[in-house]
């Protein structure tokens, strides 16, 4: 397998960002780590993860959809796409990159989201294998493998080299363009790795958290079950949850006087907030009761009835350690779950 | 503490001085206790938990629970009980339905400075004679008690139960903190190094409004910020601006009225610390005003603002016009 000694990294990272804008996770500070547009010189991070998840870049938090001059009667609408230009996102988890596939599905089903679609083609998605997850990650619930990431091109981590390995043929462009700083690898410490994280993933504590019990077909039993009331009994009502969340994709559309015209915007909007889904006669959900349940119903049984079995959630442990009560979709699974 | 703790919460259920219970309950880990109501001895026997991690304040929650029929006992530490004044000061809390038991304040401690130490895979935090001992999935990791400490605890302002029925353990004194100090260096900058610190904490917000919902100031029953018909009601952090404002804005409105119980900074996903924005003002007030802690009474008028019940509605004053 190709490889490169961890020490030239960033010769790696160098010669990527000089032809296309590259990111990679760095720290922001010690146990904080953030994507940042790629600069010489930058390390990248030694955490696990980020506190914000990747999906910001093909779902931004904020995003102009069009822009509204108004002259007199007239009103000129402007559309504001634009071509994106190539970009790579090096070093997303296992869990991350699946949520791309979630975000696929609810984006790219008819009809299409463009400004979504434009950052997914020019996107290239470059993974890396886990080697020491925390006790807060569980994707394997979902059925993902965080030893062999998904993403257009994957690298993997022997303590002392990168392996890479594409997925694609984006994946395999992505490759081919650094090919030059790549030498074959002997993978003999790699498998040793690769089996020694394995072995601590059967060790995690949420290692026998299962989905079995949950999918499109427990609507009634879930929704209309007694434990919603201490479940959602110390939520504060605020977006922590879902805004560190790869996979949650709510969003808001308003308009934003700018004084001279208006800018028609799109910003993440959560389903824990007062005005969610908010319409001429009111709000559908009263209650932080049922703003709390329809986050965990629309991510174990919603979703999948809707996406062919799909969970809406990577197990990525964001919420579990983000949250200000510390209440999650792993604490909400064992109190809901009926066997 | 834990122990003396359910052991007097099961005496107050049982002869009926008290409905309900609100405390702390055991998480999936060592350190992700979820704020809880009690109602039997069972579950306080079996979830229950009061230990180095049990940090969030619960006086908040008391709004919520004295609109409801019968009487809640809290358990309430220091800091907590300067929240609770205040909110009691502010009309928001009934205090004949509270039964208030003082318990030992921190420090607590922050699992995120454990973590960025680059403990990772963690299944237990012991403190042995303030070293903590962390069993983890890659073998023992040890650190100093002093070095995962919460910042809130870290710059403790009082060991004193301003307000308790009764009390669990001793109680302390008022500490000559050092809470003041960053504000007075943010202070000495020039205009622009400090702007610079604030754009660069406040960029990270991400508009998630943990800071605003766990703060005890904050219980307008609808937030400007949430409300379509108040003109300035937005989710997104849309520009540099407006990312300013939403945090000034509620500094402003909490001012006078903030206790400095930490919890915005605590929370917030991001690590901004926004209780140095309240701080100024606290700081401002006492060098303006002559010094005022609020919560610390109930009775006091306070520097800034004051409301009693005979207030008269806003609509009302509207309507009489400015005499």
């Amino acid at each position: 397998m190709l490889k490169i000694s961890k020490s030239k990294l960033n010769e790696l990272f160098d010669a990527v960002s000089a032809k296309q804008t590259l990111y990679i996770p760095a720290d922001r500070e010690a146990g904080a780590a953030e994507y940042r547009k790629y600069e010489k010189g930058m390390e990248l991070t030694s955490e696990l993860n980020t506190v914000r998840s990747a999906k910001d870049f093909f779902f931004p938090q904020t995003e102009n959809l069009a822009d509204f001059k108004i002259e007199g009667k007239t009103i000129e609408v402007k559309d504001v796409r634009e071509e994106c230009e190539d970009f790579v996102v090096f070093g997303v988890r296992a869990c991350d990159a699946r949520s791309f596939t979630i975000l696929d599905k609810v984006f790219l089903c008819e009809p299409v989201d463009s400004f979504y679609k434009n950052r997914r083609d020019h996107g290239t998605v470059v993974t890396m294998a886990c080697t020491r997850p925390s006790e807060t990650c569980f994707c394997q619930t979902f059925g993902i493998d965080p030893t062999v990431p998904e993403g257009d091109a994957a690298c993997f981590d022997d303590g002392e080299n990168i392996f890479f390995k594409a997925n694609n043929e984006k994946g395999q462009k992505f490759i081919d363009s650094v090919a030059s700083l790549l030498e074959e690898g002997d993978t003999s410490k790699l498998d040793e790795v690769q089996a020694k994280t394995k072995a601590i993933m059967e060790k995690l504590p949420l290692a026998k958290l299962s989905t079995e019990n949950f999918g499109g077909d427990k609507l009634n039993e879930y929704f209309s079950s007694d434990k919603w009331a201490e479940l959602s009994q110390a939520c504060l009502g605020c977006g922590t949850c879902t805004f560190v969340c790869p996979t949650c994709q709510c969003y808001d559309i308003k308009d934003f006087n700018t004084g001279h015209g208006i800018k028609r915007f799109r910003c993440w909007d959560s389903c824990m907030y007062s005005d969610f889904t908010k319409m001429a006669h009111g709000n559908p959900r009263l209650t932080q009761l049922e703003r709390f349940r329809q986050r965990f119903m629309h991510k174990l049984v919603y979703f999948p009835a809707n996406n062919d079995g799909e969970f809406g959630c990577v197990g990525c442990g964001r919420c579990l350690s983000k949250c200000p009560i510390s209440m999650n979709i792993v604490k909400v699974m064992k109190a809901l779950e009926v066997k | 503490m834990q122990e003396a703790m359910i052991k007097r919460a099961k005496e107050l259920l049982a002869d009926g001085s008290v409905d309900r219970v609100i405390g702390w309950k055991r998480g999936e880990f060592a350190y992700d206790m979820t704020p809880a109501v009690f109602t039997s001895a069972e579950e306080l026997d079996s979830e229950f938990i009061f230990d180095d991690f049990t940090s969030a304040n619960v006086s908040k929650y008391l709004v919520k629970e004295t609109a409801k029929e019968g009487k809640i006992l809290a358990f309430l530490k220091p800091c907590d009980t300067y929240s609770f004044n205040q909110l009691i000061k502010e009309h928001r809390i009934d205090r004949d339905k509270v039964y208030v038991i003082g318990i030992p304040g921190g420090p607590k401690l922050d699992i995120e400075k454990i973590k960025a130490k680059g403990i990772t895979g963690i299944l237990s935090v012991k403190n042995e004679d303030y070293t903590l001992k962390i069993e983890t999935l890659y073998g023992e990791e040890t650190m100093p008690f002093s070095e995962a400490i919460l910042d809130k605890c870290a710059s403790c302002k009082s060991k004193k139960h301003v307000v308790y029925d009764e009390l669990i353990g001793e109680d302390g004194d008022v500490l000559d903190s050092n809470r003041f100090d960053m504000v007075e260096k943010l202070e000495n900058m020039t205009a622009q190094e400090r702007f610079d610190f604030w754009r660069d904490q406040l960029s990270k917000c991400i508009r998630c409004n943990a800071c605003r919902n766990v703060c005890p100031a904050c219980t307008c029953e609808n937030c400007v910020f949430d409300n379509p018909k108040s003109g300035i009601d937005n989710k997104a952090p849309a520009d540099s601006f407006e990312e300013n404002m939403f945090h000034i804005i509620r500094a402003f409105h909490v001012a006078g009225r903030c206790t400095d119980c930490g919890e915005c900074s605590r929370v917030c996903p991001q690590h901004i610390p926004l209780h140095l924005l309240n701080r100024k003002f606290i700081k401002d007030i006492n060098e303006l005003y002559g010094e005022y802690q609020a919560g610390a009474d109930t009775t006091s008028r306070a520097p800034l603002n004051t409301y009693t019940k005979d207030d008269c509605e806003p609509s009302i004053v509207h309507e009489r016009g400015v005499e």
